[in-house]
């Protein structure tokens, strides 16, 4: 008896975390919808049956990387290019990987999917909104990774099928990822009191936009910027013990204040 | 028609492979060692500065001299942004911006400049 009741327990805490997931993930939502039907679309204009828009969008799951694949489907590239060009483009990720060994540390077994699925969105999210209290933290991860994922599947597999039959003027509705990640960067200052990292991105990124190509300027900045975070490191560790002690208190403070949920009420 | 299937087939499998490469790799490297000192220092410090070069990078197709000069970008960039450090409601500065800059493309507001 007593077993059952905490179960019960148990599944109302997470559809608790599922709806919270749900809230977190809405921007994501309406920004891969248009975005997965502009891939599906493109796939199906260079002669693919929806299906395979389906099974990249399950199997590959990277937005730019499988954009970046129809082009090289509609040039006839060989193997080995897929191979550079997708391992070029999605570079990037290999750098979000090492700010989550430790947030990614004891999920258990859901750990490959949550790597598997760590797009540019999910990342953001996953480093900036907090578990909700009492949560599990791999239920919570889980979801949002899940959802994001699903919302991909269903925004290319409507563009395959619809095609042009749909005429909606979704223009501008992809900004709602800028929007987020503006909101997110934000939520980043609010939380931490480093403020290096922002004039470090501010530099490498205004730098990459002028000297690389739209393609190769993301993980350009990257590479760039955590370039002039270890460099400033250096510097700092050349320094007296003094400004350890600073450093410490300087790292980043753990996020107090979930802003989606303010919309609860 | 079925050995092109399999070809598709086969190039997805690639990328698929290629991609989870890149997601993996981080956590294949350091999952039993300690990662470098260096490293750890500036783990905490990514975030931030991935998610500023993310807002930087949603800029990249933008053309910066030819009308509209990227005017309309900037200006919602700078609507969410103040909206959020106002209110500080994700959801509000998120939509607000999208509905504001869909509006600013769809009827071409900036067509003045």
């Amino acid at each position: 008896m007593k077993k059952r009741v905490k179960r019960h327990e148990k599944e109302e805490g997470n559809a608790d975390i599922f709806m919270s997931a749900l809230k977190t993930t809405v921007p994501v939502f309406l920004g891969y919808i248009p975005l997965g039907m502009a891939f599906g679309f493109l796939l199906d204009g260079a002669g693919y049956h929806w299906i395979y828009a389906f099974l990249m969008s399950l199997l590959i799951y990277a937005g730019s990387g499988q954009f970046l694949a129809v082009a090289l489907l509609a040039a006839g590239a060989g193997l080995s290019e897929f191979v550079i060009a997708t391992l070029l483009l999605n570079l990037r990720h290999a750098f979000y990987g090492l700010s989550l060994l430790e947030k990614f540390s004891g999920v258990g077994k859901i750990k490959p999917y949550l790597i598997f699925a760590l797009t540019d969105e999910t990342y953001a999210l996953l480093t900036t909104t907090e578990v909700p209290e009492g949560g599990s933290k791999a239920r919570f991860y889980f979801y949002v990774a899940a959802l994001d994922h699903l919302y991909w599947i269903i925004g290319s597999v409507l563009g395959a099928v619809l095609g042009s039959l749909l005429n909606l003027n979704l223009e501008g509705m992809s900004f709602v990822l800028t929007a987020l990640f503006v909101v997110l960067t934000i939520e980043q200052y609010f939380n931490s009191s480093v403020r290096f990292p922002f004039a470090a991105a501010v530099g490498a990124g205004v730098l990459s936009l002028v000297l690389f190509s739209p393609d190769n300027m993301l993980l350009m900045s990257i590479i760039m910027g955590t370039l002039i975070l270890m460099g400033r490191e250096k510097m700092m560790q050349g320094n007296t013990h003094v400004n350890k002690g600073i450093k410490a208190h300087a790292a980043v403070k753990p996020v107090e204040d979930i802003t989606w949920r303010k919309n609860d009420d | 028609m079925m050995t092109d299937a399999l070809q598709m087939l086969g190039t997805i499998a690639v990328i698929a492979l290629a991609t989870f490469a890149t997601r993996v790799l981080p956590f294949l490297c350091f999952n039993s060692r300690e990662p470098p000192a260096v490293l750890s220092t500036i783990e905490k410090n990514l975030p931030p500065m991935i998610l500023l070069l993310l807002v930087i990078y949603c800029l990249k197709d933008v053309e910066w001299l030819a009308a509209p000069y990227g005017i309309p970008e900037l200006f919602t960039i700078g609507v969410v942004a103040g909206l959020h450090f106002w209110k500080r409601n994700a959801m509000l500065s998120i939509f607000t911006g999208t509905g504001l800059y869909m509006a600013l493309v769809q009827f071409n507001v900036f067509s003045f400049v």
